[in-house]
């Protein structure tokens, strides 16, 4: 029998939205997935206001050095268990950013360091589609 | 007395950043304002070093993904001053129908979220709603609903084909009736009035101290404006006007947008009846060493280039100075004596990326009192109160029912 | 365009080291540091705008450009200074100015350039874990010694 989070997290995703340090673009298609074209809310998928309420992260942005502690920080206060999706290029592989002087790494790297056993799906795309989000959502939801 | 630790969002330079923006609070009223940032630098004027000339569009597209036609439209505007030299006549009216086609999306975008802050979710809906044919027509043209690879040193990457006229103009169309909506529903409802006129007002002067730019100029009667300052693309070749407002308040700012859409609209059109068939390169090989600066008018103010070259592939030297470096410090001449509860739209007004509300925080020593949506509820519970003590029905819920009856 | 340069030919005369207009739209005057403040408060009395400041580091020393847009005559006029090294240095503009305090703190962080009595010298792009006195944009950055790259396990507790 599934634990009840796990089932909460299947049935009705509660999603934080985390932006590291993003072109914003990826941002835009998140909130587009709630506007009527897309409608996210009739999976039951919710935005919410904190990391505590939260059943999964969507990270965009690739993580520069000033934003790595609070990263940890913020993935600490979320409630577990949680899936981080890493959604679009600059999450997945610092896309064009990963030779700066400021960007740390991809962000499943940096996952395996805050958490091993951390549950990691990835969204690609510059910026994915509203549909490849969702799409990436539902597939990583059932795989659980 | 507490402290409001809120984190803003782009526009920023290198890159967009999220901005920390701490309030001082006393009681209801913004007493201090102090901006932090850093926390989204990608070192982009670094990377720019190491990419030959024709791979930093590429770049730079992605230093903000509402401005990402301005900043390559910028950068190839300073390479082609540097040059000397100017992109074919069609090349010149596809960059315009592209960047205006950009400045409608994200003026839609502002609208739904000041929408959103303001506790009009209908407005958010219906904004965002409308820019999806926008976001389809890019799609069409570039392949990409955002970051549309079209600029190039010396004129465009793709063309725009003339069996995709008709989608332009019904998708302008579309947009139009939307943007007449918006337009007739906000400029004259009383709670929107009571929300945003008199409320973080830019004087003229601290408008012209502060450098600030775009909207946020314009709405302080200010026409400084890019397209007619210095002229690039093809905005010399068509009818438009600047669209200024007097007030300084977040209202001038709202109605400066709406009237952008609209000549916007009118811009698009005119581009597509006059662009005559020919070139859209002019197949540089090579950029000999020298300097030049090219700035763009983005939806959000100046983008401002300066690229020195030494006769090598790469740059020497790429600098990028986004509208946002200009525009957020002119908070601590907007927020200062404006009370909390209108912090989120004062901020919203200069057009700052809409992640940074969600990461809004009230702090009292390291704890979190206060989360982003709070003080965003905030801002929401103040129209509700007005909303009641004038009886007034929310703009654009009256006029959906408008539609629905007919 | 030649009006700006003559009214400021006029008023600043050989402290003008160099003017060199390269396009009807695109001017470049070298003045030494000391009388750029003067410069540029006459060019914005003259109704240009302060649009941004460039640093670059070139061999000579690091190069300020203070870049000024005239809209009525749609050109822009850019100052030009050689600041020299290894610790360069020049007055602020921000103090009256505040359209140049971020575009200097900006410098002070890439390029490692002092501004004298700048009203808010804190750090601005750079992340806290910086180390001081390290200017990316410097010709001889070659990156850090890395111990945050690729890895959680350099994060230093956030201040906010």
């Amino acid at each position: 029998m599934m634990k009840p989070s796990l089932w909460g997290l299947k049935k009705s995703p509660w999603v934080y939205h985390v932006a590291l340090s993003p072109c914003n673009n990826c941002d835009i298609e998140i909130l587009d997935v709630l506007t009527p074209r897309f409608d996210v809310e009739r999976f039951g998928v919710k935005l919410v206001g904190s990391p505590r309420h939260a059943d999964a992260l969507l990270v965009t942005g690739s993580i520069n050095r000033h934003v790595l502690p609070r990263f940890v920080e913020l993935y600490r206060q979320t409630a577990k268990p949680c899936v981080v999706f890493a959604v679009g290029s600059c999450a997945l592989s610092s896309s064009m950013f990963r030779d700066s002087y400021n960007i740390v790494g991809p962000l499943d790297k940096v996952m395996k360091e805050i958490d091993p056993a951390a549950i990691v799906a990835y969204v690609p795309g510059c910026p994915p589609k509203p549909e490849a989000i969702i799409a990436g959502v539902v597939k990583a939801l059932k795989a659980l | 007395m507490k402290t409001v630790v809120v984190p803003l969002g782009p526009f920023h330079p290198l890159l967009e950043e999220a901005e920390y923006f701490k309030l001082t609070v006393e009681g209801e009223t913004v007493v201090d304002v102090d901006l932090k940032v850093g926390y989204m630098h990608r070192g982009i004027e670094k990377l720019s070093q190491s990419k030959t000339f024709d791979q930093v569009p590429f770049l730079v597209e992605r230093i903000c993904g509402i401005c990402s036609t301005s900043h390559p439209l910028a950068y190839v505007n300073a390479v082609e001053d540097l040059l000397g030299v100017e992109p074919p006549e069609r090349a010149l009216y596809v960059r315009t129908i592209i960047a205006e086609l950009e400045r409608i999306h994200s003026h839609l975008l502002w609208v739904g979220l000041a929408g959103h802050f303001i506790g009009y979710d209908t407005v958010f809906m219906w904004a965002w709603r409308y820019r999806e044919p926008v976001l389809d027509l890019f799609e069409l043209i570039s392949g990409n609903r955002n970051h549309y690879a079209m600029m190039k040193v010396g004129g465009v990457r793709r063309d725009i084909p003339e069996d995709a006229y008709p989608k332009i103009n019904a998708t302008l169309d579309e947009v139009q009736k939307g943007t007449e909506m918006f337009i007739g529903a906000v400029m004259d409802d009383p709670v929107i009035h009571a929300r945003t006129k008199g409320i973080g007002v830019l004087t003229p002067e601290a408008a012209r101290a502060y450098g600030t730019l775009g909207p946020t100029v314009r709405g302080s009667g200010i026409p400084d404006d890019i397209r007619r300052d210095d002229p690039y693309a093809a905005y010399e070749r068509v009818e438009w006007k600047v669209c200024t407002w007097d007030g300084g308040d977040v209202f001038a700012k709202a109605a400066v947008r709406l009237l952008e859409i609209v000549e916007a609209i009118r811009i698009i059109r005119q581009c597509t009846e006059q662009m005559r068939q020919g070139a859209i390169d002019l197949d540089l090989q090579n950029i000999g060493p020298g300097e030049g600066i090219g700035h763009a008018e983005a939806p959000r103010g100046e983008v401002f280039h300066y690229v020195r070259s030494d006769g090598s592939p790469k740059p020497v030297r790429h600098k990028v100075r986004a509208p946002s470096l200009m525009n957020i410090p002119s908070f601590k001449a907007t927020c200062i004596g404006q009370q909390v509860a209108d912090a989120a739209l004062i901020t919203a007004a200069v057009d700052p990326c809409y992640c940074c509300t969600e990461r809004t925080m009230v702090m009292e020593g390291d704890r979190m009192v206060l989360s982003g949506g709070d003080l965003v509820a905030m801002s929401r519970d103040k129209t509700a109160r007005i909303r009641d003590a004038l009886g007034s029905v929310p703009p654009v819920e009256k006029l959906v029912k408008e539609v629905m009856r007919r | 365009m030649t009006s700006v340069l003559d009214d400021l030919r006029s008023e600043l005369g050989t402290r003008l080291l160099q003017v060199v207009q390269k396009n009807p739209r695109r001017a470049y005057v070298k003045l030494s540091d000391a009388d750029l403040p003067a410069a540029a408060k006459f060019l914005l009395g003259r109704g240009g705008r302060l649009a941004t400041i460039s640093g670059i580091d070139t061999r000579n020393g690091v190069e300020l450009l203070y870049h000024f847009a005239f809209a009525a005559e749609h050109v822009m006029v850019t100052l030009k200074t050689l600041l020299p090294k290894p610790l360069p240095r020049t007055a602020s503009l921000a103090g009256w100015l505040p359209a140049a305090n971020w575009s200097e703190r900006e410098i002070h962080d890439l390029l490692g350039v002092t501004f004298a009595d700048h009203p808010d010298p804190r750090r601005l792009l750079l992340a806290d874990s910086w180390p001081e006195g390290v200017h990316p944009l410097r010709r001889d950055f070659k990156g850090l010694p890395d111990e945050n790259r690729g890895s959680a396990a350099g994060a230093v507790s956030p201040a906010p």
